[in-house]
């Protein structure tokens, strides 16, 4: 397979589609959707990489990962170096090769889509990635060819076990400092584990990733809120040189309408934190986390999030679940792909419609949501076309759940305790976009915190940018 | 992998299904403050359920939880020895009670909601308040913590339903008296209890204008603002208890949709309690049964 293609032969090989579970099958369970590549599929795949020189993938990627580097040791066969030469500059690629956008990173600016016209023909980037960490999860000794850096005798205390923490994390045990990541919950993993639905992000798959960085030598505490407990200040105080915050999303919006406080009326948050991080999905066998199994679902919102969501009703025994989304199919923001594999397993979506009410009975049980038909007027401020309601077309779509994915507000309990951090005027902190540098000394902050709701690479991104600061700190001193 | 779980010292009933655990917790023991409440997730594949701190000892390192057999998760805690764990204590949480000189101040405490009265009124009297106490329960067998209310106010009256300890009647019977009486203006009362005194305790307290706060204890899984499962109206605003509470202005506070949803799971709950009984019954009724040895 290593013989030298010419670019016009590579160009001719059509993109390897993934194959994956049959969506009639796959919306009764929650195993994962995609089986991945073969070694094979992946070689054949990797060969359609031109190799070319200006390499405008590794630019589209948050956190450079050589692409044409790894892909072209793919085409060799050469998987356990791709997958080294990936963890470079990715400690988490297994999780990035599922969940990154990498049609709008990426994949996005390929020369190869370029040349076709097609950015549906990219190099499928994701999936080598995918393909190259799970082949290495299967079939590497475990041991890490990197070397364990040199003790800098510096300790840095981590908020949050999300992908922005994690990967901070691993960047500066690479780098030889010392590292405790504290976590709220009882589980590794932040939004990994509570929010990404197993069918998208297989647990084990996290758990081995944070595995790894504990034979880093990184520490994890888990049950600890920092801000209730500990303060930022007094982890300064105690020995710690340096803080990375990474306390995710909170407080999740609702759309403050009538009934919103019905039964059976979740945010997406909790619904998924139910049936992920709590395994209701196995209530009465393993798990004691209920979850009202709803047989028509509506989901406000057009995220991944109402995407996971809508998909997770469809595992819970929904027969009908509804997407209900105030402007059109193209003005969702989530993924194609997701919107894809949702309308696959038959989650309907309501396009240009806006719940104004719940329903109950009464006992308080949500019976359906009265909605209103929406035109697209000029554009608003995000600049998508603001949904402008059409008088008089009320209407009621029956549910018995209704979930709100329609996002989050600011974690209060940091910024709260701790008064130097400075926050903008919606609670989030306020950071360096080069560096996550905060108004306070020695104290960074990335992902969803800073940003308000982003995407797990975002986070990564941040996390990577903060961690390159703070060792720069940590040698030089220089605030 | 797993870093281990949170020593019981003890865990003892003090009255018909309600048991006090003292739990080794250094952090927590070190950093509450009255009013805070724990995440409990006692074994893996449990729920995890909030409960308040009922006390601490910073220089022990230790917790008390204050709790009734409800469900299956408290049954489960009921039937944990002293010498084994707790996989997983989270917190302090919550916003602490709001602290200072008020003058006369009524802490109402119903059934085991005279747990989370205590470090309140400990620290109520501390600032210079004149702390009275109202313990209200069923039954003298579920009137708990007499003697340590005794010690943390300034005056106790205890009621019960039945009329078998204290005066007969309910908790707003006393505290109407208080209210009534020409002699003594009352300051501040705070209510803790099952959410139906907690809702008459406020709407007897807004006839006289006394401000009155309440903690609430709703469903959550987090405990720290991410899931919102724990919110609740109060003036008319979504309030997440976890963060913006636990305790709120009674007088705000819309009680019967809070009610409402804290019924949500109840037939699941049933399902899974009934499920535990047939594995663990005997185990429980064990442990239950040694309140009247003693």
């Amino acid at each position: 397979m290593a013989e030298k293609l010419t670019p016009r032969e590579r160009l001719a090989i059509e993109p390897v589609p993934m194959r994956e579970q049959d969506p009639a099958v796959r919306r009764h369970n929650i195993n994962e959707v995609p089986f991945g590549y073969s070694p094979d599929e992946a070689m054949r795949e990797a060969q359609r990489c031109l190799l070319c020189k200006n390499r405008p993938c590794v630019g589209g990627c948050p956190v450079s990962v050589d692409i044409p580097g790894f892909i072209g040791m793919v085409a060799e066969g050469r998987f356990h170096d791709a997958a080294l030469r990936i963890k470079e500059t990715n400690c988490l690629p297994a999780v990035c090769g599922r969940v990154c956008p990498q049609e709008e990173q990426c994949q996005a600016v390929c020369t190869v889509a370029k040349s076709h016209k097609d950015p549906a023909r990219s190099v499928q980037i994701g999936k080598l990635e995918r393909f190259v960490a799970d082949w290495d999860r299967v079939n590497s000794t475990g041991v890490d060819s990197a070397k364990p850096a040199q003790s800098t005798g510096k300790r840095v205390a981590i908020i949050g076990s999300g992908p922005g923490g994690l990967t901070a994390a691993g960047d500066l045990a690479s780098l030889g400092h010392d590292v405790t990541i504290f976590e709220a919950l009882h589980r590794t993993g932040g939004v990994l584990v509570y929010g990404i639905p197993e069918f998208r992000l297989p647990k084990a798959i996290v758990e081995y990733e944070v595995d790894g960085l504990r034979k880093k030598g990184v520490k994890i505490v888990r049950n600890m809120a920092i801000g209730k407990s500990r303060s930022i200040q007094d982890l300064l105080d105690s020995g710690f040189d340096a803080v990375f915050i990474a306390t995710g999303a909170g407080l999740p919006w609702f759309k403050n309408i009538p009934g919103e406080d019905s039964l059976g009326v979740y945010s997406a948050n909790e619904y998924l934190t139910r049936a992920n991080l709590m395994d209701a999905y196995n209530f009465g066998d393993g798990s004691d986390t209920p979850i009202k199994r709803g047989k028509r679902v509506v989901t406000f919102g057009g995220g991944n999030v109402a995407m996971d969501s809508a998909r997770t009703a469809l595992r819970l025994g929904a027969d009908e679940s509804i997407i209900v989304y105030r402007r059109g199919e193209q003005e969702m923001p989530a993924r194609a792909e997701e919107i894809h594999h949702a309308r696959e397993e038959g989650v309907q979506f309501a396009l240009l419609q806006d719940g104004i009410e719940i329903l109950a009975d009464e006992n308080g049980w949500v019976t359906g949501v009265k909605c209103l038909k929406m035109a697209l007027g000029e554009p608003d401020r995000s600049g998508r076309p603001r949904p402008v309601p059409i008088e008089g077309s009320e209407f009621v779509i029956p549910a018995d759940v209704v979930i709100c994915a329609i996002g989050n507000g600011a974690n209060p309990i940091i910024t709260e305790a701790t008064p130097t951090i400075a926050t903008n005027k919606w609670g989030n902190i306020i950071a360096d976009p080069e560096t996550g540098k905060t108004s306070m000394t020695g104290v960074w902050a990335g992902g969803d915190i800073v940003r308000g709701g982003a995407t797990v690479i975002l986070a990564m991104g941040d996390g990577r940018r903060a961690a390159a600061a703070i060792d720069e700190y940590l040698r030089t001193g220089n605030w | 992998m797993s870093q281990s779980g949170f020593l019981i010292h003890s865990n003892d009933p003090i009255a018909p299904s309600v048991f006090r655990m003292v739990v080794e917790a250094p952090e927590i023991a070190k950093y509450r403050k009255a009013g805070q409440f724990v995440i409990v997730r006692p074994a893996g594949g449990t729920e995890r359920i909030p409960l308040t701190i009922a006390d601490a000892d910073a220089e022990a390192g230790t917790i008390v939880l204050v709790y009734q057999v409800v469900g299956k998760t408290t049954a489960g805690m009921a039937i944990l020895p002293a010498g084994g764990e707790l996989a997983d204590v989270a917190g302090p949480l919550g916003r602490p009670t709001h602290i200072e000189k008020f003058g006369r101040v009524v802490c109402v405490g119903g059934g085991i909601g005279v747990a989370p009265s205590h470090p309140i009124a400990q620290a109520m009297r501390r600032a210079g308040n004149y702390v009275v106490s109202i313990l209200g329960a069923r039954n003298r067998d579920l009137l708990i913590m007499e003697d340590e209310m005794r010690a943390a106010s300034d005056e106790v009256v205890c009621v019960t339903d039945d009329g078998s300890y204290g005066r007969k009647g309910f908790v707003t019977d006393a505290l109407r008296g208080m209210l009534e009486s020409p002699d003594t203006t009352v300051d501040l009362v705070v209510a803790i209890g099952p959410p139906i005194m907690m809702k008459m305790v406020s709407l007897l307290t807004r006839e006289f204008g006394v401000k009155t706060m309440v903690s609430l204890n709703t469903v959550m899984i987090d405990g720290t603002g991410m899931c919102g499962g724990c919110r609740v109206k109060v003036n008319g605003e979504t309030k997440f208890v976890c963060v913006d509470g636990p305790e709120f202005d009674g007088h705000g506070v819309d009680f019967d949709a809070m009610m409402r949803r804290q019924r949500m799971y109840v037939g699941q709950e049933k399902d899974s309690y009934e499920a535990f009984l047939r594995d663990h019954g005997c185990k429980l009724e064990e442990r239950i049964r040694e309140l009247k040895r003693g």
